[in-house]
């Protein structure tokens, strides 16, 4: 039984994978000539580019960037479109993707950081941003919920206080793209980073960025573009600015097909769901003695994310156990999360994390309540 | 070499913007199809739309009226 889909969504829409299997029986290198080989690869690249700007509400799909994931995009993001010298606020809930490019910009750029932090519930509000804004303050680097918990950042509220205050708005949506609906107009964002093999149900290497019409985000790598061939640097138009190189088209059409299923299904049932199978889960375990849980099952929004101590047990112990004796694939340790972990007091312990995607089921859900009540009866 | 005639032959800065056209003109039944770049138009390469001379105003104003993006309007010799 899998529940590590924070990690990965392992079963993927069988679409998903004959879309793979099609792509690399057929497909040509997109943006690479005119025949049909590579303009049936030029087309499906274009397709999810639009598709993609659909369902984020960006209004350019040329503004779509493709990379390989959600860090690849933070990298691109923060490293582009921050000034040197700037003060950055971010949060105690972020994934060292957002946090490792930012404490390089401290080392390299004199950038200066302020973080949001997590009160002992795992929850951030909105107002801790404005409190933290300087006269220097340039920019918000935002997740939308945290990998750890499912906790989830009123990232609506973040943004009108970036508008209100002239800051560029940068959004970690790893764990909530295919889950919670996002909408770049409503909710101000600037620039948001997603990967396309979690809750999107696509291949791994596969992920983008969306970047609203005027922000500006420096080239990160030169290279073959498609286009321009004669001119010395990167052509400077999105979305080449930032694709140097062949793309990922046997992925991108995997992605392509997935965009296609959650369209289909619709993103609301899918969050109906996971957020049903994460409480039936928290409803089943939340009596057991010994039992310790970090995610806030209460709140009005969260992901199919539920992590949990037992007692003292070292959250890997457990983790191996689940894995071992019942062959439950959950994630322990610190999910390369360490602010999160400094601030729910768990940096010693870890956590277990089980993570449910709209491919698990109440049999499963059961099944893992039971290994749990069994586990803390020892 | 074949025969060469003058023909309508439409550039842009980037892939997406020929694939957006690509599209918009499939679905709204207009003329033409995408080539590789011809050299007189920019010696690169790339894609163009390339489409019979007369078909020059309906598929411009098209791509006004829908605020499409494109480089540049040639007219070129090509089989």
């Amino acid at each position: 039984m899998y529940f590590d889909n924070a990690a990965t969504t392992r079963m993927k829409p069988q679409c998903v994978i004959d879309a793979v299997c099609d792509a690399m029986t057929s497909m040509g290198n997109a943006s690479r000539g005119a025949h049909g080989s590579a303009l049936s690869a030029s087309r499906v690249v274009y397709h999810t580019r639009a598709k993609l700007a659909e369902m984020f509400h960006c209004k350019r799909p040329d503004h779509v960037i493709l990379t390989m994931n959600a860090t690849e995009s933070l990298n691109i993001a923060i490293r582009g479109a921050i000034a040197p010298g700037s003060h950055v606020i971010t949060t105690q809930m972020e994934h060292n993707s957002v946090l490792r490019p930012l404490y390089l910009l401290e080392k390299e750029k004199d950038v200066t950081l302020s973080f949001v932090k997590a009160d002992k519930g795992g929850n951030v509000k909105p107002e801790q941003f404005e409190e933290l804004i300087t006269p220097q303050t340039k920019a918000i680097v935002c997740t939308h919920a945290s990998n750890l918990t499912g906790n989830v950042v009123d990232i609506e509220a973040v943004g009108a206080i970036c508008k209100r205050h002239g800051l560029l708005f940068i959004v970690d949506a790893s764990q909530t793209t295919g889950v919670l609906p996002i909408d770049m107009e409503r909710m101000n964002i600037d620039i948001l980073c997603f990967t396309g093999h979690k809750g999107l149900m696509g291949p791994q290497g596969t992920g983008g960025m969306c970047i609203r019409e005027g922000v500006e985000v420096e080239v990160f790598k030169c290279g073959g573009s498609g286009v321009h061939s004669y001119d010395k640097e990167q052509p400077r138009d999105y979305p080449t600015r930032l694709e140097a190189g062949t793309l990922n088209g046997h992925g991108i059409a995997g992605l392509y097909a997935a965009l296609n299923y959650i369209e289909e299904v619709g993103i609301s049932a899918i969050e109906q769901k996971e957020n049903s199978l994460a409480m039936r889960f928290y409803e089943g375990i939340r009596h057991i003695d010994g039992i310790r849980i970090y995610s806030d099952m209460k709140a009005k929004q969260h992901t199919g994310v539920v992590a949990l101590n037992i007692r003292d047990y070292d959250s890997a112990m457990v983790a191996d156990a689940l894995s071992e004796d019942y062959d439950m694939a959950t994630r322990a340790g610190a999910h390369c999360a360490p602010l999160m972990h400094q601030a729910l007091g768990t940096t010693e312990q870890g956590a277990v994390r089980f993570s449910f995607s709209w491919f698990n089921t109440e049999e499963e859900v059961d099944a893992a309540i039971a290994a749990i009540r069994e586990l803390a009866e020892e | 070499m074949r025969e060469k005639t003058l023909q309508l032959v439409i550039s842009f800065s980037s892939t997406a913007h020929a694939m957006a056209v690509e599209k918009y003109c499939l679905e709204h039944d207009l003329p033409g199809r995408l080539i590789p770049v011809p050299k007189e138009v920019t010696a690169g390469c790339g894609l163009a739309w390339k489409a019979a001379l007369s078909e020059k105003e309906i598929l411009l104003e098209a791509f006004e009226k829908e605020n499409i993006t494109y480089d540049g309007v040639y007219e070129v010799l090509l089989r």
